[in-house]
């Protein structure tokens, strides 16, 4: 695969302190961050790769697999456990036939857990790309699955 | 730049005047990310569509959330012959009603309202401020959201905005510092160091550059009150850092905001912007001399970048892994220079210090907590959202008056403040003044403020098994007491959760928090405990019940519950026994259902789908099948 990172290079000059930004921005137009790509961004800021790489893995928005088309974070916060976050998330697996940290075969769904996504007086909540989905309980999950299916 | 600003400010509060007092109708409705999650934009659209085929002229403002989350999204109307009214829980289908109701027919709907907005009375409407939701709230650095357009810079400035930068400007750095010394403010997102104390190490030591830095990465799961402030008030946030940049002499700041807040992200790069245009950041701010600019860093998902050190290192594009100290970073911070690093909420606190003087800012509060505190109040509480109170506010009072009380008639069980890092407060101690020294004095910290309630529903173990997960998760490995400690304490108490605990894992839990405590290198390992601490001092009892009983009282750990089928309610309906996806139930039409433990998985389906009428399912404490 031919990955072209001229666009997200030109808005910087190659310093150690712009590698955070620069795979935020890799990550927004490729979707996660793939191999080619790791190794563009190690030689732009002329630092070996192993440490790009010690650098993304310690992140947890960054992404070494493609995100589906739709993503799914499932709020994992205090708020939403009290609430019932965990037999939420039973019903996003079960619904998307996923697990946790997995992207469906047909790349429409991938699905994750954050530690918090802020919204916690609407508790149980999650995010599918940037909208939130508020109270939200097995019932809900089931009828908003089955409308993008 | 002054005289511009100063014109700019005469221009706002002539038109924030006209705004309220022309006949034309004002619509303000809440579109933070609370409001929009609840459906405010589609609000909107539907206000519109309403207003346009009726003829309709009116004004629709998107303001920042007033805390009252519970009743999003938020729409206040002022119409021309009637005060402000708001209305809680509009959807897109209540809107045509309610606007009929008050636009057209000039009748405010009650059944929708949650009062007046504004002092004003109207015959049949509480007035909302003096509903007790608010009438015990002190609003200072919450004042401005709800009420503002956050993405208009003269909004901010009709309600006096700046003034407390023109102030600083006037009196001079030492001053600034002195005052806010004299406020007794202290630092909002953790250990409550005082603000003042720090700025002058910084102030004081000699270097070419020096920086300030925002933590904005709002990482407490359970917390909120940063992102409601971004996004509804972002221009108090830029005013305090400005204000703090010049007592510090650093001429950069950078905002460290987590990237999980697009919202409260895209205000601050609209505010900063704004604020270059009027000459508020720049080279010789409104002709004082003083050079200063804003930057703003996207945080990537690290807990521990809250640590001073972790946020300094992940600045330089490092791993967010932190550092002994000393040096502190007041002295050797970011790039080796000296740096401060100031929460959202104190910063903000600092613009109103300048603005109002020190002897206002202290006026509430306790004597070692002056002032007010913003607090997510969140989990099994009626009126979840974010308030704001004076500081010494007893828990009691915050939970059963502002926030009243627990829904569906339960009972209280515990409240958790300080997220990952705080501990948990039961019944007998709920008259605990929140102050920092007070909840320090029960084992719990102040935090940033998040305040989770619990209610006999919530089963103690499992919320410290949940704390530890996240502490495990989020330790960044340097050091091993946190790395190894924290996975250690989550072992044991995942084998309590799953009944194959022993009663010695008490003792050994005791150890290892004493251990991670003493052994860790920063603040995340050193309080990672206090969840377990705290529970094994108050709720013990629940740990024997999972130990010894094999039972979980509160009927939450899959392990140690069953369920059960009240063979005199059955009617043998079948429903449950079509929905069990393990076909763990037995029985026929009219013939009593069964549910073979053996089989039976406790995904609670058939506890769902029995009709809420017959309600024969019951769940009990205690496995019915041994737990090898």
């Amino acid at each position: 695969m031919q990955i072209d990172l001229e666009s997200v290079f030109s808005g910087y000059s190659g310093k150690r302190e712009e590698i955070i930004p620069i795979l935020q921005d890799a990550q927004e137009k490729l979707n996660y961050l793939p191999k080619e790509a790791m190794r563009k961004i190690a030689k732009f800021v002329r630092v070996p790769e192993s440490s790009v790489y010690a650098i993304a893995t310690f992140y947890a928005q960054f992404r070494f697999k493609p995100m589906g088309k739709n993503h799914v974070m499932v709020c994992r916060g205090t708020a939403c456990h009290v609430n019932g976050a965990t037999r939420v998330l039973e019903e996003v697996e079960e619904q998307l036939g996923i697990s946790e940290g997995e992207t469906r075969e047909d790349m429409e769904y991938s699905l994750e857990t954050v530690a918090c996504i802020g919204a916690c007086s609407l508790a149980p909540c999650m995010m599918i790309n940037k909208d939130v989905e508020a109270k939200i309980n097995k019932k809900k999950v089931a009828k908003i699955f089955s409308q993008g299916n | 730049m002054q005289v511009k600003l100063d014109a700019l400010i005469e221009k706002s509060k002539i038109e924030w005047a006209n705004l309220y007092s022309s006949k034309k109708t004002v619509i303000l409705v809440g579109t933070a990310t609370c409001g929009r999650s609840a459906g405010a934009l589609d609000t909107i659209n539907a206000i519109e569509n309403f207003t346009n085929s009726n003829g309709i002229e009116c004004e629709i403002i998107e303001v920042g959330c007033i805390g009252l989350c519970y009743a999003e999204p938020l729409v206040v109307i002022y119409s021309e012959d009637k005060p402000g009214v708001c209305y809680g829980e509009v959807d897109e289908k209540k809107v045509k009603t309610i606007l009929k109701a008050h636009l057209i027919d000039h009748n405010p709907m009650q059944k929708y309202s949650l009062g007046t907005f504004g002092d004003e009375k109207v015959e049949g409407f509480p007035v909302l401020f003096n509903e007790p939701v608010l009438k015990y709230q002190v609003r200072r650095a919450l004042a401005k959201c709800g009420i503002i357009d956050p993405t208009k810079l003269e909004h901010y400035l009709s309600f006096g905005g700046y003034e407390g930068l023109k102030n600083a400007f006037e009196i001079g750095p030492e001053k600034v510092i002195e005052t806010v010394k004299d406020s007794g403010l202290r630092g909002r997102g953790g250990a409550g160091f005082p603000t003042w104390r720090k700025w002058q190490f910084c102030h004081d030591s000699d270097s070419d550059q020096k920086y300030l830095i925002c933590n904005a990465d709002e990482g407490d799961p359970g917390a909120f009150m940063n992102r409601a402030l971004l996004e509804g008030d972002p221009h108090a946030l830029l005013e305090g850092m400005i204000i703090s940049g010049y007592a510090l002499g650093a001429s950069t700041g950078y905002i460290y905001c987590r990237a999980e807040y697009p919202l409260a992200l895209e205000r601050l790069h609209l505010s900063i912007e704004q604020a270059k245009d009027i000459g508020l950041l720049g080279s010789n701010i409104l002709d004082s001399g003083f050079d200063f600019n804003i930057k703003i860093k996207e945080g990537a998902g690290a807990f521990v970048c809250g640590e001073e050190t972790a946020l300094i290192a992940s600045i330089e594009g490092y791993r967010g892994m932190p550092r002994p100290r000393p040096p502190f970073p007041a002295v050797k911070g970011l790039w080796g220079k000296p740096t401060i690093i100031n929460n959202v909420e104190s910063l903000a606190c600092v613009s109103l210090i300048l603005k109002n003087g020190a002897e206002w800012f202290s006026e509430v509060g306790t004597e070692s907590s002056t002032g007010t505190k913003t607090i997510a109040l969140v989990g099994k509480i009626k009126n979840t959202g974010l308030v704001e109170v004076p500081l010494g506010t007893t828990l009691e009072d915050l939970v059963f008056k502002v926030g009243g009380g627990i829904p569906n008639g339960k009972k209280f069980k515990a409240v958790q403040t300080g997220g990952p890092s705080g501990g948990c407060v039961p019944l007998e101690l709920l008259n605990t003044p929140v102050d920092y020294d007070s909840l320090n004095s029960v084992g719990t910290i102040m935090g940033s403020g998040g305040v989770v309630v619990m209610d006999e529903d919530t089963c103690m173990v499992d919320f410290a098994r949940f704390f530890l997960d996240f502490a495990e998760k989020e330790s960044c490995g340097k050091c091993v007491p946190c790395r190894l400690g924290t996975k250690q304490m989550l072992d044991i108490l995942e084998d309590i959760v799953n009944g194959k605990g022993k009663i010695e894992d008490i003792k050994l839990l005791e150890d290892l928090s004493e251990g991670i405590i003493s052994g860790s290198l920063c603040g995340l390992g050193q309080t990672a405990p206090n969840p377990v601490k705290t529970t094994l001092k108050y709720f013990r009892e629940e740990y024997e019940a999972h130990i010894i009983d094999k039972k979980c009282p509160s009927k939450v750990c899959k392990e140690l519950i069953h369920y059960w089928i009240d063979p005199e309610l059955c009617v043998g309906c079948r429903v449950c026994l079509g929905s069990c996806p393990g076909g763990a139930i037995t029985g026929d039409v009219k013939v009593v259902h069964v549910i073979n433990d053996n089989l039976c998985t406790k995904c609670g389906m058939c506890y769902e789908v029995c009709p809420p009428k017959i309600d024969a399912i019951e769940i009990i404490p205690g496995s019915s099948v041994r737990v090898v």
